[in-house]
């Protein structure tokens, strides 16, 4: 009798000399649980973009078909007509610039805000974690403590500060404000940082010589950009969205594109433009989207590279 | 002349003192071992030498200038760290040149000296390369050329080759002494490593929380331990260590229950009365077996309880005089649990050590 050896191999062995593995195999792809997980993962999908497409559906929408009432139809008649109205000639309060000022105001206020506080930040978080002085524990607590403490509580006495130094209601008065409230969360992020970095490399540094700013600027910035993406990231999007510091230091002339909005949306006169107030929501939340967007890979890096070290 | 001198160094993180009154010399061109285990202050020592730790008390005088308060790259010093310690940012000529450009040297000098470091640690082709690129014997030799550059004549090694997978670390261990040989700087190396200790230095300093236990070369600190924390610390297979004590019966011994071993030409540092409770060390290397212990003045039978084969040599694990004792052998000889061996050796080649104290008499 001759076996060929192929088939031997081709063949499942019998049950009765084969061992049985323990434990269940792996489930199939598709089975009835995993059905059930991905329906309620997809309705839910549904449920929290369901405005999103609302929006989207009203603002490319004309009034007449509006007014027929129908939220989730998408429009017949494709009109680009409100975001072009929204962005240039819709009434905020008193003007009918649109919303083109309100964002140019908040890159005005957005870029140096950012810019500062970070620069600011990162000097502070270096200085914390690697040139340690008598107290700087003490200082580095008190100015955490601050992240805890409601802004409203501040707001007043900031009035008078700005006032004093004769900034309030203007650019300035608005970017010392994000500038001051971003530090104790940005020093925390940046002091983290620099400690998860080997301290012999600071050690090398100062053995070759180098000073305060040149380990900084030479050893240690070079290799922090996963944690500069973080702040800008948590920066830009943080100042851009904000409303509170904006319509009370920035000044009826520097009101930035948050505050416009609610101007647009609010204005009580004539009939409500549906379309023009979804299309300029969009386009104020057009810029935090496309940053999360564009780095949220690396944000999450950023992060966790934090976090794990840190 | 003393390269560096250390005075009276004291150094204190809050309460806790951390090296207290520590003094040493060390002569030009010496190669000088800080070793011990960790948490014993030797890298802090070698910290506060760099000027990277300030310290409480105390000078430090390195060639004839008082560096005590002095910032690390007036010290005249080059450090090589344990992580290597590459600024990651910049290649292999980036982190060799970056001392230099702080120190703000011609241009033409560094790149002599560049080249110079770069030949001497063979590491040329890899100039241009980013140290992700490196394997890890590579980026230490960088970290070594970083120190090369400087043209100190002082250098400090922290734990150098401690990162390092053993047969590398045997590569560089060797090559490190050549460059000894051949540029004849004052070295400071601390680690935790006694072969490297034994093998690299010409004086050993052995640090326990905080103070200097012996400071003397390799082979004193091997044959004549000052105490029993050194004497267990140097020697792989560890010393034995048989309990008993003192006995002056006609001529000096050490006795337990079951050991009379006669001391004979034990040279003593201290005298020791009667009946005082000590310690004999012997070290595993010191026990000869069959019929070369014969001509020991100490001899014993043992019965063999565990045998450990290393190739080179062969360990035996036994008791004497009902005290755990182990031995090395050929690494030939064929030994089986159970046997009965002969085995002797010279009291001289043995430490007393006091009980107490712990110190050698």
């Amino acid at each position: 009798m001759t076996v060929e050896p192929y088939e031997i191999t081709q063949t499942k062995p019998s049950k009765s000399f084969a061992i049985e593995p323990s434990g269940a195999k792996p489930l199939r792809r598709f089975n009835p649980t995993r059905i059930m997980l991905y329906s309620v993962l997809l309705v839910a999908a549904v449920y929290y973009l369901l405005p999103l497409y609302v929006m989207m559906m009203t603002s490319l929408k004309g009034l007449p078909e509006i007014r027929l009432g129908n939220i989730f139809a998408p429009p017949v008649e494709i009109t680009f007509a409100p975001w072009a109205k929204a962005w240039d000639t819709a009434c905020t309060g008193l003007y009918c610039e649109g919303l083109k000022v309100g964002f140019w105001n908040s890159v005005k206020i957005t870029i140096p805000s950012v810019v500062m506080s970070i620069t600011i930040a990162s000097v502070n978080g270096y200085a914390l974690s690697n040139w340690k002085f008598k107290g700087s524990e003490v200082f580095f607590t008190i100015l955490i403590f601050g992240s805890f403490i409601p802004y409203q509580v501040m707001l007043y006495p900031l009035v008078i500060v700005t006032r004093e130094l004769g900034i309030f209601g203007s650019l300035q008065g608005v970017i010392f404000i994000h500038t001051i409230f971003g530090m104790p969360i940005l020093t925390l992020l940046f002091r983290n940082y620099f400690a998860a970095l080997p301290e012999e490399l600071f050690k090398a540094a100062r053995v070759d010589g180098a000073g305060f700013w040149g380990i900084f600027l030479k050893v240690l910035v070079p290799m922090s950009a996963p944690i500069f993406v973080v702040a800008v990231i948590l920066q830009v999007t943080g100042i851009w969205n904000d409303f509170l510091f904006g319509v009370i230091f920035s000044g009826v002339k520097n009101f930035p594109m948050t505050v416009q909005l609610n101007n647009i949306v609010n204005t009580t006169q004539g009939v409500k433009e549906y379309n023009v107030n979804m299309a300029a929501t969009l386009l104020t939340g057009a810029v935090p989207l496309a940053v999360y967007f564009f780095s949220g890979r690396f944000f999450v890096r950023g992060v966790a590279a934090g976090a794990v070290k840190g | 002349m003393n390269s560096i001198s250390i005075r009276d160094l004291s150094l204190n993180f809050g309460e806790a003192t951390v090296l207290d009154q520590l003094n040493l010399d060390v002569a030009e061109g010496e190669f000088l071992v800080l070793l011990g285990a960790s948490g014993c202050g030797k890298s802090t020592l070698l910290n506060c030498i760099a000027g990277l730790l300030d310290l409480s008390e105390g000078q430090i005088i390195i060639n004839g200038k008082n560096v005590t308060w002095a910032e690390p790259k007036d010290r005249g010093i080059g450090m090589v760290f344990q992580s290597y310690a590459l600024y990651p940012q910049m290649t292999v000529r980036g982190n060799l040149t970056f001392g230099l450009k702080n120190a703000k040297v011609p241009r033409d000098d560094i790149e002599h000296r560049v080249n110079r470091a770069a030949q001497m640690l063979q590491i040329e082709p890899l100039l241009n390369r980013k140290p992700g690129q490196l394997s890890g014997g590579q980026r230490q030799r960088v970290a070594i050329g970083r120190a090369l550059v400087r043209d100190v004549d002082v250098f400090l090694f922290d734990e150098p080759l401690s990162n390092l997978d053993a047969k590398l670390r045997a590569e560089l261990r060797v090559e490190l002494k050549r460059l000894h040989q051949k540029l004849r700087n004052t070295m400071i190396y601390v680690t935790h490593d006694q072969v490297e200790a034994m093998t690299l230095a010409d004086r050993i300093a052995i640090m326990r929380d905080g103070v200097i236990q012996q400071l003397a070369d390799p082979f004193t600190i091997y044959n004549q331990p000052v105490n029993k924390y050194v004497a267990s610390f140097i020697g792989s297979p560890a010393m034995n260590f048989l309990d008993g004590a003192y006995g002056v019966d006609g001529q000096p011994s050490f006795t337990s229950d079951t050991l009379d071993i006669a001391l004979g030409r034990y040279t003593f540092k201290t005298r020791a009365e009667d009946n005082r409770p000590i310690y004999l060390g012997i070290r595993p290397e010191h026990v000869w077996v069959g019929d070369a212990a014969q001509e020991q003045p100490f001899r014993s039978d043992i019965s063999v309880e565990v045998v450990e084969p290393m190739g080179s040599d062969t360990l035996v694990w036994t008791s004497l005089g009902n005290q755990p004792f182990h031995f090395r052998m050929d690494g030939q000889a064929t030994v089986n649990v159970g046997d009965r061996l002969p085995i002797g050796f010279d009291p001289v080649q043995a430490s007393l050590f006091d009980k107490t104290s712990e110190i050698r008499l």
